[in-house]
């Protein structure tokens, strides 16, 4: 031991020589560009957006837990058409994408989605004019061992597809206010198992539509930013209608259908 | 260059295993088993990651380890320490679940007789989270997470087994989904020294990664381990049983309560998340960064629930 120790100096030196040269490959990594102009140009083709207050977002500045980041969309603009929520670091940023019934009066909007690293979160709102409105938040990742991940698999599994309806009293008159939630492990396919470097294969829920009625309330197009157990809660304009109906769609074809009667407070 | 780093890694290796074990506390808490206290902190390069307790059983033919810490720096240090205070041969490394602090240094271990031994679900964790992990962690973690890899159980607990190190047998138990999908207890049945994992959190507020309703019936189910002292996951090495369990469970009751609540009266996520559990904030380190988080995930779970 002595011996090889009485040699250490320069050995050391050498090792801290070699680190020094990956030191400086590390400080040179360039930080992630911004996705966002790529993103702007391949789900808005570059059309002009304005930043102003006709739609508003609300998402938290750090997100406590990776997997279910909530998000609440406040849609403020007269002949709402659509609302997409992107999340520009994420693997699939495009988290949702909302097309609204023509008089289905939705003023908000509340999802939750997964977060995999600190990103910037958009959502722009579409009139039927075809006006663009946009706001952005930065959302600082969850830290610790929060992983955007199915926390029970197996519960995921064992209840798929099935649902639940809410009513809440609505602050807003002429309104009501419902929330749907869908059991699914909402599965990324992102996730390479680092033991059989095989990607874990997708499976999650890609389209849902909520009528009162016959009528479109909102319908959903979504990715696997969405959290497991889609869950949406929303306002909307009452139409008279007694029942409110749910279909959604999986990756894998299944398809889920439910209907509630709608209560009589609002 | 090449001989530049096969030298220095010569020397370094040559030089530094006995210091490698020096600055590394690990206690022997009762006759053959031993233990290592982890800071009470979230993981970092300045902590190589040693924020977990760790320990090890040593019977008369071989040795279990039970979790190897949060890198693979911290792993060394603990082989190197164990191997001064315990001279027979490493036969399995037991992970508790399947978070970095716990799993990180597994790479240390690694030699052709030693099995890793793991819950039924530990593989399927690892597959789902272990690419996400070594990721995210660089940040925090910064040059203390170089070597780490991810290390799955060959061995896996469907509901209990027990292995004999010779002479002395412990008894590992594989739970329902609580503090996480993959939680796995390790039982010292000559001793009475159970290793919770991180079923039990003394001083770090519990962290709920699973199920709330499940992590406090387990909390309950645990209490009839006929156990006399316990290594919590995360706070002091030892602690008394099954008064250690007080804290935890009045923690998780006060958030499953509060966040029924909030659920009964409509409040959304964002807004509950911020007040349920508030009450316990002084009793715990921590808090701040997980008891949000907690909430999040536990009023996603009970709203199930709600009528």
């Amino acid at each position: 031991m002595t011996k090889s120790c009485s040699r250490r100096g320069p050995g050391v030196a050498a090792f801290l020589v070699c680190l020094g040269f990956w030191s400086v490959a590390v400080a040179q990594t360039p930080a992630p560009p911004d996705p966002w102009p790529d993103l702007a140009r391949d789900l808005f083709q570059s059309r002009p957006m304005a930043m102003d207050e006709a739609v508003a977002l609300e998402a938290p500045t750090r997100a406590e837990d990776a997997a279910i980041v909530p998000m609440t969309l406040h849609l403020k603009a007269a002949g709402l058409r659509q609302a997409t929520l992107v999340i520009d670091q994420n693997p699939m940023p495009m988290a949702a994408a909302f097309t609204f019934g023509e008089n289905a009066g939705v003023t908000f909007m509340s999802t939750r989605v997964r977060v995999n690293s600190y990103t910037n979160v958009h959502v722009v709102e579409e009139t039927g004019d075809g006006a663009l409105h946009a706001q952005v938040k930065f959302v600082k990742a969850a830290g610790g061992c929060s992983a955007p991940a199915v926390k029970n698999l197996d519960e995921a599994a064992a209840h798929l597809g099935q649902m639940k309806y809410r009513e809440f009293k609505s602050v807003e008159a002429g309104r009501r206010e419902a929330q749907i939630m869908i059991r699914h492990p909402n599965n990324s396919g992102m996730q390479m198992d680092q033991l059989t470097h095989l990607y874990i294969p997708a499976h999650y829920i890609d389209k849902v539509e909520v009528r009162q009625g016959g009528d479109l309330i909102f319908s959903m197009e979504g990715g696997i930013s969405l959290s497991e157990d889609p869950n949406f809660r929303f306002s909307y304009a009452p139409n008279g209608a007694k029942t409110i109906t749910v279909e959604a769609h999986d990756t894998k074809g299944n398809v889920f259908k439910q209907e509630w009667p709608i209560g009589e407070a609002s | 260059m090449v001989r530049c780093v096969i030298l220095a890694l010569f020397l370094s290796l040559s030089c530094t295993k006995p210091s490698l074990a020096e600055g590394f506390s690990l206690e022997e808490i009762a006759p053959g088993v031993f233990a290592h206290q982890g800071q009470t902190a979230l993981m970092n390069g300045g902590n190589i990651g040693d924020i977990a307790n760790l320990g090890a059983i040593v019977g008369d033919d071989a040795v279990a380890v039970i979790d190897t810490g949060g890198s693979l720096i911290e792993g060394r240090q603990f082989l190197a320490a164990l191997q001064q205070k315990a001279a027979k041969p490493i036969r399995y490394v037991i992970n508790t679940h399947a978070h970095p602090d716990h799993i990180f240094g597994n790479g240390a271990f690694v030699a052709p007789d030693v099995t890793f031994v793991g819950h039924r679900n530990l593989p399927r964790a690892l597959a789902a989270r272990g690419q996400f992990y070594l990721e995210s962690f660089r940040a925090a973690m910064g040059e203390a997470l170089d070597g780490v890899t991810i290390v799955a159980p060959t061995l896996t607990v469907d509901e209990t087994m027990t292995l004999d190190m010779g002479g002395r047998k412990i008894v590992l138990t594989a739970w329902r989904t609580s503090h996480s999908d993959c939680d796995l207890t390790v039982l010292d049945q000559r001793t009475g020294t159970l290793f919770a994992g991180d079923l039990l959190f003394l001083q770090h507020v519990p962290v709920v990664d699973g199920s709330l309703l499940g992590f406090l019936d387990v909390a309950e189910q645990l209490a009839k381990i006929p156990a006399t002292r316990v290594v919590p996951g995360h706070g002091p090495m030892v602690a008394p049983w099954p008064k250690a369990l007080d804290d935890e469970r009045a923690y998780l009751t006060r958030l499953t309560s509060d966040l029924r609540a909030a659920i009964k009266k409509g409040d959304n996520v964002a807004d509950a998340a911020r007040v349920a559990g508030q009450s316990e904030r002084g009793g715990w380190r921590l808090f701040d960064d997980y008891n949000g988080r907690n909430a999040t995930a536990g009023f996603a779970e009970l709203e199930w629930d709600a009528p």
